[in-house]
């Protein structure tokens, strides 16, 4: 954590955190539930277990984070709301996560590149909220980066098995890094609420961690023998993305889907 | 599945076959270097796959239900149980390896429909409530045929099995808890856990194959050490289980003859419809080819990686070579 001052936060540091949290809860739960997708079609058994796995360990994530959110928020409103309620009460303009994570599973090469390019930017991110002012947060982050590290190298070797092994697949592989590159540039656009976590020493300013993700994603793709997709970033309307709740189509089924049960039993336990 | 070139002489005349025997008679362990009856080998590779193969069939009908889970402990708890399933898949298929079949030979013989997996698959999850009854009651049923079987005579299919058996134990306490919380919610919950339970109860008895008086393989099975009780003792024993736990749930079992037997000191129970039974078997249920389009699709999609990934792996060997040279 660097504690760079940013000058004018037009958050408080209390406000700005519970929203800061949501985000990151909001890319876990989103990146697992893609994952969770795949459950009974991985191309091989041993895949099976390794996208179950990731899927678990991201979801994990995602209820620390939300359940956190929920409490920080209760304590600026008055109201708490669970990891529950965030996941499957809330609509698709409340959600907060970046684009890349609601990427669809195109094919094996489309959800390798996904994981890889996310999951590099995770584990740059928790590795520096493992320092957070923030102990809960720290503590989430110290554990999780465990966890990002191995996803991470997972997907990197597969990015190398399949950018280096058949003309098929390193073809499938630089087309997937092409589609989901676009949506890289969201994770490191910093806003009001970045600066001011990152300014009261809480959280990470994106900005801060693009130079080590591209330098671990630059150094899997030589390895792979791909390069670097040269396509420029999603622009969203008036400069909006999934931070600020504008998302993909893709997204609204993955939410109707996901909340669909939930909400059709106002009330009810589970 | 092809001969391993094992020793084919006549029994009565084999040392290695008297061996055999006595080993079994004395309840040892047969590891995979011993020699074994060709009729052995081949009983344990069928029973092997077909075990493997039920568990990564049985993924689909649950992992239907992983998107929509209603809570995120429960999808948590979902996830984990169908990670643990396809962790059981690949334990199995290395027991049957050991035999002397590939996997890859093995998943072909289920996409071409001449290896079986358990016919309980072949029901659509329809509910939520499913994926409790699922682990309530069909993998309740599958640790009632599978404590035995850590006893088994073949080394790596027994040590399997204590391994598989410890997970799927901690499946059916989840699934009879998912079942519990319904069963004492509102009343949609409560009627969507007695429906599901209602469409699973018997399906679940004939897990246990059929009557003891028309059981094929049962009887070689028995004298091998392979198997150690009857269908008809294990469906008895399964039985005996729920009834009480129905009772706890709040839910009932959808048998008019179910009832206590004092005399036999076990529950009587009602006769499954084996017609149905032989329908599903014959693939005339309602997911029969659902769940192998399903497999096959998977397996056919992800060809491309597997051969990336073998062709990668050739490349590596190949400039390591050149390196050290
Ligand atoms: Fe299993
Ligand atoms: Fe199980």
């Amino acid at each position: 954590m660097s504690g760079q001052e940013r000058g004018s936060a037009h958050a408080g540091p209390d406000t700005a955190l519970a929203a800061y949290v949501l985000r990151l809860g909001d890319d876990a739960l989103v990146a697992s539930h893609r994952l969770a997708e795949l459950a009974a079609r991985g191309p091989q058994l041993e895949e099976d277990v390794a996208l179950a796995n990731t899927a678990l360990d991201l979801l994990g994530q995602a209820r620390s984070l939300l359940t956190y959110a929920g409490s920080l928020e209760e304590r600026l409103t008055g109201v708490l709301r669970t990891e529950d309620d965030l996941a499957f009460l809330r609509g698709e303009d409340q959600f907060a996560n970046c684009l890349l994570v609601e990427l669809p599973n195109t094919d094996f090469a489309h959800t390798v590149a996904r994981q890889l390019l996310f999951s590099a930017y995770q584990f740059e991110l928790y590795s520096r909220l493992a320092g957070s002012a923030d102990a809960t947060l720290a503590g989430i982050a110290g554990k999780a980066v465990k966890e990002v590290a191995y996803h991470r190298d997972h997907a990197a070797g597969w990015t190398v098995r399949l950018g280096d092994g058949t003309e098929e697949s390193s073809e499938r592989m630089a087309a997937a890094l092409e589609a989901a590159w676009p949506s890289t540039a969201e994770l490191f656009a910093s806003d009001p609420v970045f600066a001011a976590v990152a300014a009261a020493g809480l959280g990470a300013d994106p900005p801060e961690l693009r130079p080590a993700w591209e330098a671990c994603v630059d150094g899997v793709l030589a390895e792979a023998g791909l390069a670097r997709p040269e396509v420029p970033p999603v622009t969203g309307p008036a400069g909006r993305g999934g931070r600020q709740g504008v998302h993909t189509e893709a997204f609204g089924y993955l939410l109707a889907e996901m909340q669909h049960l939930h909400r059709s039993h106002p009330g009810a336990l589970w | 599945m092809t001969d391993r070139g094992t020793a084919t002489a006549a029994p009565e005349n084999a040392p290695e076959q008297r061996r055999f025997e006595e080993r079994i008679a004395a309840d040892e362990r047969i590891e995979p270097r011993d020699w074994m009856p060709d009729d052995y080998r081949r009983t344990l590779i069928r029973q092997i796959a077909q075990h493997a193969h039920s568990e990564i069939i049985g993924m689909q009908p649950e992992g239907n239900w992983i998107t929509r889970a209603p809570s995120l402990r429960r999808k948590a708890v979902l996830i984990a149980k169908v990670q643990d399933e396809a962790g059981h898949g690949l334990y199995l298929y290395s027991a049957a390896e050991t035999l002397g079949v590939a996997r890859e030979e093995l998943l072909d013989l289920l996409h071409q429909g001449r290896q079986r997996y358990s016919s309980i698959f072949n029901y659509p999850t329809v509910s939520w409530a499913d994926v409790g009854a699922i682990g309530w009651l069909v993998d309740g049923a599958a640790i009632t045929n599978q404590v035995p079987l850590c006893r088994c005579s073949y080394g790596p299919y027994a040590r399997a099995m204590v391994r598989i058996c410890k997970e799927e134990s901690f499946h059916q306490r989840q699934g009879f808890d998912l079942l519990y919380t319904l069963a004492r919610g509102t009343e949609a919950q409560r009627r969507m856990a007695q429906d599901s339970v209602d469409r699973w109860y018997w399906p679940s008895l004939m897990m246990f194959g059929p009557p003891d008086s028309e059981s094929t393989h049962s009887e070689k099975s028995m004298a091998w050490n392979i198997k150690r009780f009857s269908n008809d003792e294990l469906r008895q024993r399964f039985v005996d289980m729920i009834v009480p736990q129905a009772e706890a749930l709040g839910l009932t079992l959808p048998d008019p003859d179910l009832a206590w037997n004092a005399e036999r000191g076990h529950y009587d129970f009602g006769t499954p419809d084996w017609d149905e039974f032989m329908q599903v078997l014959k693939g005339n249920g309602p997911c029969n080819k659902q769940r192998i389009e399903h497999r096959r699709d998977a397996h056919r999609e992800g060809a491309w990686v597997r051969e990336a990934a073998r062709a990668h792996a050739a490349k590596s060997r190949a400039r390591s070579r050149t390196a050290a040279a």
